[in-house]
């Protein structure tokens, strides 16, 4: 038996009297973009961080292609292929671009100590720079990724998840304060990745236009549970998802 | 090896280290000296406050063990070419020990775990007497003889530490640009990023802190030959605090920050010594302003004007192309 790439059970996770999630199930298949829906404060980004590590779940389980990741944490997390990017900005400032997108793979190459006296750059240039051109932000490479303007830095924390070749990756709300022209381009690249190495998404995501139109298969959730599955069209029609956003 | 700018620089640096002593008197030697070795001290520091970002108030602590231990070995007839490594491999072990639980803390906390240490380290050399000496310290260590180059004079022991200090610049320096270094940085700027791109964070922060604490542990193992008398006042809370000092004064974060920082605390004293009794505060003042007006210290202060400057030169140019049209 083949089992999905991820796999949740029942993982519950409550904040004194709020339940942020609760005993939420489901898998997500090789290959597919999953959306999670759902109005603010229903427990998406909770439930993201129960599942990479932030948040030790109070119960229920994740698996990894069957093997247990339950409470590991978000480094292990990134060893074992699972890439991420944030809600909020999420880069290293001080930082330039190419050396932003370095870090994000070199812990993937070599050993503790080949870091420490190999080549400076772990061997990671030319794989650096190939991604960030494929995110268009070439042009920005020896900039501090502190000056780029805040729709440039959503593209470069994307560009830093998929440095070391996740086979999963995790997208809280990529397109939050993006332009339309960027956004598109944004979208462009997650089909590409998507289409051609087979990259496996999860994305939360507000914009429904965007999120519509990426996902193959959307989850919504309120209150902490999921209350609905479906292709887009299914949940665009969906009595209860409606119901959930306007608040009835 | 392409020849840069910034090569140039450090040749010219290290041009300066070799002449400065020459025609100088014992003194000025020996401050020479014993600002190259707080430069090492500071520049440990700075691998743990300036690149990795966490606090520290144990650096003198290390040092200390690091005197200590060399001062002990080369009383009883080891050379300090073995002691030294002793004394720097012990400074980093202690470090990985003292950090393993202190460092589940950050910021004031961990200053104040590592202030305890710097007590505590303190307290055990005073009160130890069948060890350390207790009060009166330990003198008459031996400096190296290296049969052709022995080091008893103050000058050649000059350049001696300058020899150790250029070594350990470099180890530094491929320690600061390698993935380590850049893992330190991410460390810093942003911890819950680093994590989630496979930075085990913990492991690499306990690394950033043995590895300043080996520092420390070399600038102590130097002390003891340069001074030849440790006593458990030479090493208290107040010369963590100086080191410190050293390392925001000449910049956290910048290479060679720690060194111009390491000669404003150790020079000022001296360049100052006429005022007599008004010394202590001006050179508070002096210090106090350095801090407000600039945060990021001389080294920093140093790149914002070259920087000004520069773009001064920019603007001439387009001046020169609008006056051809």
């Amino acid at each position: 038996m083949t089992h999905p790439l991820l796999s949740v059970r029942s993982v519950s996770k409550r904040f004194g009297n709020i339940q942020a999630v609760n005993d939420v199930s489901f898998d997500v298949q090789q290959g597919e973009i999953l959306g999670l829906i759902g109005p603010n404060g229903s427990g998406k980004s909770t439930l993201f961080n129960c599942l990479l590590g932030q948040y030790q779940p109070d119960s229920g389980s994740v698996a990894l292609k069957g093997s247990n990741i339950t409470g590991k944490s978000p480094s292990e997390l990134n060893l074992l292929g699972i890439g991420r990017t944030f809600q909020q900005l999420s880069v290293f400032p001080e930082m330039t671009v190419i050396d932003n997108v370095i870090l994000a793979g070199q812990e993937h190459s070599g050993s503790m100590i080949s870091r420490l006296f190999g080549s400076p750059d772990a061997g990671l240039t030319k794989a650096a720079e190939k991604l960030i051109g494929f995110f268009k932000i070439s042009h920005l490479r020896d900039e501090p990724a502190g000056s780029l303007s805040y729709g440039q830095q959503k593209l470069l924390d994307a560009a830093m998840a998929f440095m070391a070749e996740p086979s999963l990756v995790l997208l809280d709300e990529p397109a939050g304060g993006v332009n339309l022209t960027m956004l598109g381009n944004l979208k462009e690249r997650l089909q590409a990745f998507n289409s051609e190495f087979g990259t496996t998404f999860v994305v939360i995501e507000h914009n429904m236009e965007f999120v519509m139109s990426l996902c193959s298969r959307i989850i919504v959730l309120a209150e902490g549970s999921v209350i609905a599955e479906g292709t887009p069209e299914e949940i665009r029609s969906n009595q209860t998802v409606i119901d959930a956003y306007l608040g009835a | 090896m392409k020849f840069t700018k910034r090569n140039l620089w450090l040749l010219i640096g290290l041009a300066l280290l070799i002449l400065a002593p020459i025609g100088q008197g014992r003194y000025i030697v020996y401050t020479l000296t014993s600002w190259l070795v707080f430069s090492i001290a500071a520049m440990g520091l700075n691998l743990t406050l300036g690149y990795a970002g966490q606090i520290s108030l144990a650096q003198s602590a290390f040092m200390a063990v690091g005197a200590y231990i060399t001062a002990l070995l080369t009383l009883n007839g080891i050379h300090w070419i073995v002691a030294m490594p002793i004394a720097v491999l012990s400074s980093f072990v202690l470090g990985l020990l003292i950090g393993f639980p202190a460092l589940r803390v950050k910021g004031h906390f961990l200053a104040f775990v590592t202030l305890a240490f710097t007590t505590l380290v303190f307290l055990v050399l005073r009160n130890e007497d069948w060890l350390t000496g207790g009060p009166y310290g330990l003198s008459g260590m031996p400096r190296p003889d290296f049969g052709l180059f022995n080091t008893g004079k103050n000058i050649n022991f000059y350049y001696f530490t300058v020899f150790i200090f250029v070594i350990f610049s470099l180890l530094m320096y491929q320690i600061v640009r390698s993935p380590w270094g850049r893992a330190f940085k991410g460390l810093r700027e942003n911890e819950i990023r680093a994590e989630s791109l496979g930075v085990n964070t913990r492991r690499i922060t306990l690394l950033a802190f043995a590895i300043g604490s080996a520092a420390g542990g070399l600038a102590g193992s130097l002390m003891t030959p340069l001074v030849q008398f440790i006593e458990p006042g030479s090493f208290a809370l107040l010369h963590s605090l100086r080191i410190l000092l050293m390392v925001i004064v000449g910049g956290a974060g910048f290479f060679f920050g720690p060194v111009v920082g390491a000669g404003v605390v150790i020079m000022l004293p001296e360049v100052l010594r006429f005022t007599e009794g008004y010394y202590l505060m001006i050179y508070a003042v002096t210090v106090v302003v350095l801090i407000i007006f600039c945060p990021k210290g001389l080294v920093g202060l140093g790149e914002i004007i070259s920087r000004k400057i520069l773009k001064k030169k920019e603007v001439r140019k387009d001046f020169e192309q609008g006056a051809k049209l």
